[in-house]
């Protein structure tokens, strides 16, 4: 059966007006909650807002943007439909293996190893890397910081239960990631999904924090950032590498998503690539 | 090689942005639509081939049979005439203002990329100065998105299902916008070449 609502402005809507009330929407939801969409991807951001707004069967963004600024519960929603970016385990598995290959030898020369995964979201990334380490012989070393903007997200990936369905593709990516052994050693089938193992979260500290509006918090060997700047725009892309590249120890590690990139920002020259297809540069000292 | 910049005053009269959606059969058909471009086109053209996360090498493939600057779009990437733009794979591709930008939001139709999401935001974007092109598929991605580009004063055009691998994208995108221009395979390219600003080249109309 083929999927209903049509996420997104009937073609007739005015797109100057569209423009004008999303605007004031993201206004008023930095006003009023903190959270500061304004230089999000207009696309991207806009496909979401409808969705939302043809979920709530709301007619207009501006009917939107009244139940945000008067209803919390409505601003959840709309945090969590803004915020969550569900990938897979071991998502692009050539990088993890370029991670293996390239970064593990370098981080085995430290005698401590601070890794930053900027906008965690669901943890399938945090329990990637985790049980990379684990095989390397290099997690006891690690100690890992994995932050969002969204509580809520937060305490899902803290609880490191994925559906049992996707097990299968996170089996096939783990092992073209160069997993050496069972993938199924690291969960338990439950009722309620699979569970992974809470020992994998063991030197892993979840905190929220805003990549938009909060400052640099400490200094990292490596920092993970794959496919969650896609939703920013070029302006505000710039302004987290800025805090990035002021987190990173010399000759630290910044990964990127397989089809981002460090041309056309203003740090492209501070890093030099580790692996430029796979997006995992080394900040230059 | 920096390519022509889309501003207000170039695009004023020519088609701004071609936007290409297929699936089942699709490496063919893009060969060939593709191949008859001329190498001096001064429009750009931005492709959703439905793709499995472990495609083989599109771009190179259709790299082969033109001059035209065919790539994988990074995320933010200008759109500069000249240039054919592949969603990569396991990615949805938007249209922004004068760039592309992606997203890994839900597969749309269970496709990521889907040719829905690159239509929708095409017509947003450039709105009737978009020209959306269905071609050979087994599903009905594309529709909605071309008829939302219709709608926005655009231009369609569908592969005529009898020359398609697989009729059913065509079929269905034939169904709901019978403003579209019907053409066989190879004379795609020549239809695209005569789009010159908002005028409509003559052709076999779904609705006829």
């Amino acid at each position: 059966m083929e999927p209903v609502a049509l996420p997104n402005a009937p073609a007739t809507y005015g797109a100057d007006i569209e423009r004008i009330e999303i605007e004031l929407l993201l206004e008023g939801v930095y006003r009023h909650y903190g959270f500061d969409f304004r230089s999000y991807a207009y696309a991207s951001l806009k496909r979401r807002l409808w969705k939302r707004i043809q979920a709530e069967g709301l007619p207009t963004v501006s009917a939107l943007q009244e139940r945000v600024l008067h209803d919390p519960h409505m601003m959840e929603r709309l945090l969590l439909d803004l915020s969550v970016n569900v990938t897979a385990m071991f998502r692009d598995p050539t990088f993890y293996a370029a991670f293996r290959q390239k970064a593990i030898p370098v981080l085995r020369t430290y005698p401590f190893i601070r890794l930053w995964h900027a906008g965690c979201s669901t943890g399938e990334e945090v329990f990637s890397m985790a049980i990379l380490l684990e095989e390397e012989g290099l997690y006891e070393r690690a100690r890992i910081y994995a932050t969002d903007i969204n509580e809520v997200v937060l305490q899902q990936a803290k609880a490191g239960i994925f559906p049992l369905d996707k097990m299968q593709e996170y089996t096939n990516n783990y092992l073209r990631a160069g997993g050496k052994r069972s993938f199924s050693e690291y969960y338990t089938a439950r009722y309620e999904g699979a569970l992974f193992n809470p020992s994998l979260l063991r030197n892993v500290v979840f905190a929220q924090h805003n990549l938009v509006t909060d400052r640099s918090f400490a200094e990292f060997n490596v920092i993970l950032c794959r496919n969650v700047m896609i939703y920013f725009d070029r302006p505000l892309q710039n302004r987290v590498h800025e805090l990035f590249h002021g987190s990173l120890t010399n000759f630290g590690l910044l990964a990127l998503g397989s089809k981002e990139s460090l041309k056309l920002t203003e740090f492209e020259d501070a890093y030099e690539p580790l692996d430029a297809r796979e997006k995992i540069y080394r900040k230059l000292g | 090689m920096p390519g022509k910049r889309f501003t207000e005053s170039s695009a004023e009269r020519d088609p701004a942005l071609v936007v290409v959606g297929a699936s089942a059969g699709g490496l063919h058909a893009l060969q060939v639509m593709v191949s008859g471009l001329p190498a001096d086109w001064d429009t750009a053209m931005a492709v959703v081939q439905h793709r499995s996360r472990d495609s083989y090498a599109l771009c190179e493939l259709l790299q082969d049979v033109t001059q035209l600057r065919v790539c994988e779009v990074e995320d933010k990437q200008e759109i500069t005439a000249g240039s054919v733009y592949l969603a990569p794979p396991d990615y949805h591709l938007f249209v922004e203002d004068q760039h592309f930008s992606l997203s890994i939001d839900a597969p749309v139709r269970w496709s990521r990329p889907s040719i829905d999401v690159l239509f929708e935001s095409a017509a947003d974007a450039y709105g009737d100065r978009t020209v959306g092109v269905v071609l050979t598929g087994a599903n009905s991605d594309g529709t909605r998105g071309l008829r939302r580009i219709v709608d926005a004063g655009g231009q369609a055009v569908i592969q005529d299902p009898a020359t398609a691998e697989v009729r059913v994208m065509p079929e269905s995108a034939r169904r709901a916008v019978s403003e579209a221009c019907v053409l066989p395979l190879d004379a795609i390219s020549g239809h695209l070449r005569q789009l010159r600003g908002r005028n409509r080249v003559p052709c076999a109309r779904a609705g006829e």
